[in-house]
């Protein structure tokens, strides 16, 4: 057979995302794939270096739409870092808290993507449902849906609001009512077990060679979490569990994420019922005269998709001298995936792709 | 716990055919935004000082401060207000977080289409000043939701000064306990530590509404961050731009600047006055010539008199000299400094501060005569022969009287004139119980100083202070008011003099009556007494404090007649120059008793007298 090159994406209507994959075919077997990124370059790195310390909050929270929250986490840890603030412990539960919810809405906007991918439309509206439900809250606690420009460098912005946690605790409640329905119809379902199983297989070896983090790397059976390796925030404060798989299948990847989504409803009542009283912003000084000392910070964070990191070098001015992201799809979505595609059937590109929580604009920031 | 189930069993979503579907039908069914919702923007332009914080904040600089020419500014407020673009707005709400005053706030209303691009910029107002646009419930329509069609009442996201982002509280200054201020004249406020000064200096925002309002013009924002950043020598040089008075300033100025600190709004003005001082106390004399280069000063060969070596005469003389004119000052009293020295009590204005000064300004080449009296020892038609140009600065030496029967008295004094006693060390008969008539910051040093000596004679205070004006607009610093209470003296606002009750030619009470008003309808000085509603004090000694005012004794009868007025001021330019062009007035006899005005008159002075003399060279 004739070997033929393919273009999948950015306009092919399986890609999610402004992202491309050059496919060698021979029939409908993949013999090559490359990674195609740019297409989403914003310049966020360089940007951040124009703006002080105050206005780049704001900003950094949009590299990546999907969970922006986690962008905003990092940052403010690397701004603490650097300047030596210290934080109410308040602040530090409620941002657990935050994280954890939204590492929730992230996942279902995941499985929203991934089930609509593979044809699922029914769970996919309902992942988008409830997704929307956990977007309420966070408009409640911050005056925004999506970016929610939350977690700032001192603490976090506003206080919960009277009677939030127990709304929080009332919608995933009657989120989790559906769990046997998404079993039912998705995870139980023998038509994703056929797509799914020993498909887009990564080793144990080759995703911590090629750089795996998140559910790629727990998929293989390794415990690797960021919140248990240096816990942040007040992941030390409260016990849970990190779910893995043995397989390192797209099946088993799919599996860690609905498992972790109901660890982390389980981590949200936990945090909720520790939640100590008191402050939870400290001042950070002037934002028109706020300087940080000559030094660099590397800090990292378990996002929805893996550690997510950032280096952050101050030459003791008044913004940033150096913003350097290390982002868990970059190495997802260009190294491991152009691995896991070789040999793999066309219409399983997306399917392997969306499994490892490829989001585009966290690849070009 | 994995478990392949039938190929049947995804049919059991059926069941959500017969579920009410959740989604909205839009617009028939609407979401009420979250309380901290953050839409379009709000201003309420009555609040807003157009300081533009907001604008400097702005990460996509979607902040435009726009000149609205119908808003009247008030002193320390610019008629400017925030327009926004929506093209570039990220609704982050920075601005809110950092508006000062708080008027600037997010709205719940988010809607806005239009094909235009232009009319996706808005100057934020809201219902208080823009009825035209934000309707009640039952006219505004979400068909219609626009830039223009809002919502009334509708308030998201707003200023919390919790979470805002300047500090509202300043740093407290440490200050001697009333116990230790009354029994000496040991410096009440004890300056800030250089950490304390950084600190305080950070929560400066840098919108330079102060300086706007400071009389003298002062590059208060350019100091303040110099100083924060710890360059003490570059802070030095902004202020000897324009004030050669820092000690003194530091100390004593009327700081205009602070009421008009936009942090003022909901909390403390940055402490503008006690920077200044630490820059000025932080700097020796030598540092001082280094750092400011007066060492080589080329002489332009004209000589300049100054009458009078108070903050006028000084400020006028520095900058002379700067410029490169032979400067002579004649002072009537002993020692240079005016009302500073001779006025101003030493717990308030140390010696050493105000001489720190003037030794610099003397160290440029400034002369100083002291222990001459223009009009006495030396005519100002000599002055006038014998050099360039004359400047006048004899500030307000003379005290009113009540005119009260018994106030010629000599148990009854005059506040200027025992203060004046108190500095040249000469001795005063206080006694036990002392009335003191006035209520601005006069009445309160000479209170403060009389109660000190009171405390060293007879280990007790008693002195009574009455004040026409009731305490809400007794014209003394609040401040002062406060630290003469602590310090043990009596105050009776709203009271007024009736006579001094005399026995035997020594006075032995002061009776009062209740002063019902101060000002008339048209805002002029007439008080009104309640003639049935009286009070009586005792003491043996009255002190009068109600105003000072100039004494022109040494304009001789010729010059007075050349002279042009105005009504009872003489006629002047904004320079200070009079009608006679050799002849530039400035001070208190200008613009009445304040420092920094004082100052400023002097530095234009100062400009004026080089721009005469240079277009009489060119003729």
């Amino acid at each position: 057979m004739r070997e033929v090159e393919l273009f999948f994406g950015p306009q092919h209507l399986g890609m999610v995302g402004n992202f491309s994959i050059t496919l060698n075919v021979e029939g409908d077997k993949i013999l090559k794939a490359t990674a195609d990124p740019g297409f989403l370059h914003r310049g966020f790195e360089k940007l951040m270096e124009y703006r002080t310390w105050m206005q780049n909050f704001p900003l950094v929270c949009r590299i990546n739409v999907v969970e922006p929250d986690h962008m905003e986490m990092v940052y403010a840890m690397a701004v603490e870092k650097l300047a030596g603030i210290e934080l109410p412990e308040r602040a530090e539960w409620i941002r657990s808290i935050y994280l954890e919810l939204a590492r929730v809405g992230s996942h279902l906007f995941g499985l929203w993507a991934y089930s609509n991918m593979l044809g699922f439309d029914t769970v996919a509206q309902w992942a988008m449902y409830h997704r929307d439900l956990i977007l309420d809250l966070f408009e409640e606690l911050t005056g925004g849906r999506v970016y929610h420009i939350y977690i700032w460098p001192g603490g976090v912005r506003r206080d919960f609001p009277e009677g939030f946690t127990d709304r929080m605790v009332e919608t995933l409640h009657s989120i989790g009512k559906c769990v046997p329905d998404y079993n039912n119809t998705f995870f139980n379902n023998p038509l994703f077990y056929e797509r799914t199983r020993g498909i887009g297989k990564v080793s144990r070896e080759e995703a911590e060679k090629w750089g795996g983090v998140g559910q790629v790397l727990r998929a293989t059976g390794k415990p690797f979490d960021i919140r248990k390796v240096e816990p942040y925030a007040a992941y030390d404060k409260v016990d849970f569990d990190i779910p893995t798989r043995e397989e390192g299948d797209v099946y088993s990847r799919i599996m860690v994420i609905r498992d972790e989504m109901i660890e982390s409803v389980h981590l949200i009542f936990k945090l909720i019922e520790g939640l100590p009283k008191g402050e939870v912003y400290n001042k950070v000084p002037n934002p028109f005269k706020w300087k940080i000392g000559e030094g660099e910070s590397y800090v990292r964070v378990e996002s929805s998709r893996g550690e997510l990191g950032l280096y952050l070098v101050s030459d003791g001015g008044d913004k940033p001298y150096r913003v350097h992201f290390r982002t868990p799809s970059y190495s997802h979505g260009l190294t491991i995936l152009e691995k896991a595609l070789e040999g793999a059937n066309i219409s399983d590109v997306g399917n392997i792709m969306i499994s490892m929580y490829v989001v585009a604009p966290e690849i070009d920031r | 716990m994995d478990k392949k189930t039938s190929i049947l069993s995804p049919l059991k979503a059926l069941k959500y055919l017969f579920k009410k579907p959740k989604t909205l039908r839009y617009p028939f069914e609407l979401k009420e935004p979250a309380e901290r919702y953050r839409g379009l923007h709000l201003n309420d332009w009555d609040q807003c000082t157009g300081c533009g914080n907001c604008a400097d904040i702005c990460p996509n600089e979607a902040i435009l401060m726009k000149e609205i020419p119908e808003i009247e500014a008030k002193d320390g407020e610019r008629n400017e207000r925030p327009e926004i673009d929506y093209g570039r707005c990220c609704f982050c709400g920075l601005c809110v977080d950092i508006c000062p005053t708080g008027s600037l706030r997010l709205s719940r209303d988010y809607f806005h289409i239009h094909f235009d691009p232009k009319t996706f910029k808005l100057l934020a107002k809201d219902e208080k000043t823009d009825e035209e646009h934000f309707l009640p419930e039952g006219e505004y329509s979400i068909l219609k939701a626009s830039l223009t069609h809002r919502r009334e009442n509708y308030e998201g996201f707003s200023s919390d000064l919790e979470y805002s982002l300047f500090d509202p509280e300043r740093v407290q200054m440490s200050q001697a306990s009333p116990k230790e201020r009354k029994s000496s004249f040991i410096e009440q406020v004890k300056g800030f530590s250089a950490q304390e000064a950084q600190k305080e200096a950070n929560r400066c925002l840098e919108c330079k509404l102060c300086e706007e309002v400071c009389p003298a013009g002062m590059n208060i924002v350019d100091y303040v961050r110099n100083l924060w950043e710890g360059n003490l020598e570059e802070a030095v040089r902004d202020i000897y731009k324009t004030n050669p008075l820092p000690g003194v300033c530091g100390r004593v100025c009327t700081h205009n600047c602070e009421s008009a600190c936009v942090l003022s709004h909901r909390g403390e003005p940055v402490s503008i006055r006690w920077l200044k001082r630490y820059v000025a106390d932080n700097l020796s004399l030598s540092e001082y010539q280094k750092v400011l280069e007066t060492e080589k000063i080329k002489s332009v060969g004209k000589k300049i008199a100054i009458v009078g070596a108070g903050p006028g005469g000084l400020a006028a003389a520095y900058y002379l000299r700067l410029m490169g004119y032979e400067v002579v000052v004649f002072e009537k009293l002993p020692e240079p400094g005016g009302m500073l020295r001779y006025g101003i009590p030493e717990y308030r204005l140390p010696y050493e501060a105000l001489d720190k000064d003037i030794e610099y300004i003397k160290s440029v080449g400034v002369e100083i005569k002291c222990n001459t009296s223009v009009g006495k020892d030396i005519s100002l038609a000599e002055l006038r022969d014998n050099y360039d140009a004359v400047f006048v600065s004899t500030g307000f030496h003379k005290g009113r009287s009540t005119g009260v029967p018994g106030s010629k008295n000599p148990h009854v004094f005059q506040a200027i004139e025992l203060l004046r006693k108190v500095t040249m060390g000469e001795e005063i008969e206080v006694t036990d119980k002392i009335v003191v008539i006035g209520g601005g910051d006069v009445a309160m040093d000479i209170s403060r100083t009389l109660a000190r000596l009171q405390m060293k004679k007879f280990k007790a205070v008693d002195i009574t202070l009455s004040a026409l004006e009731t305490r809400d607009i007794m014209p003394a610093t609040p401040e002062e008011i406060e630290e003469a209470l602590e310090e043990g003296i009596k105050m009776y606002p709203g009271w007024g003099p009736e006579k001094i009750i005399l026995e035997k030619k020594s006075v032995k009470g002061m009776a009062m009556k209740k002063c019902l008003r101060v000002f008339d309808e048209e805002g002029k000085f007439n008080p009104e007494f309640d003639e049935k509603k009286k009070k009586e004090f005792e003491c043996s000694m009255v002190v009068e404090a109600i105003g000072q005012a100039p004494d022109f004794t040494f304009l001789s009868e010729d010059i007075k007649e050349k002279l042009k007025y105005e009504g009872r001021r003489m006629k002047v330019d904004e320079y200070g120059q009079t009608s006679l062009p050799w002849l530039f007035i400035g001070g208190d006899i200008l613009r009445g008793p304040d420092v920094i005005n004082a100052i400023d008159t002097g530095h234009k002075a100062a400009k004026g007298i080089d721009k005469f003399i240079s277009s009489k060279e060119k003729k």
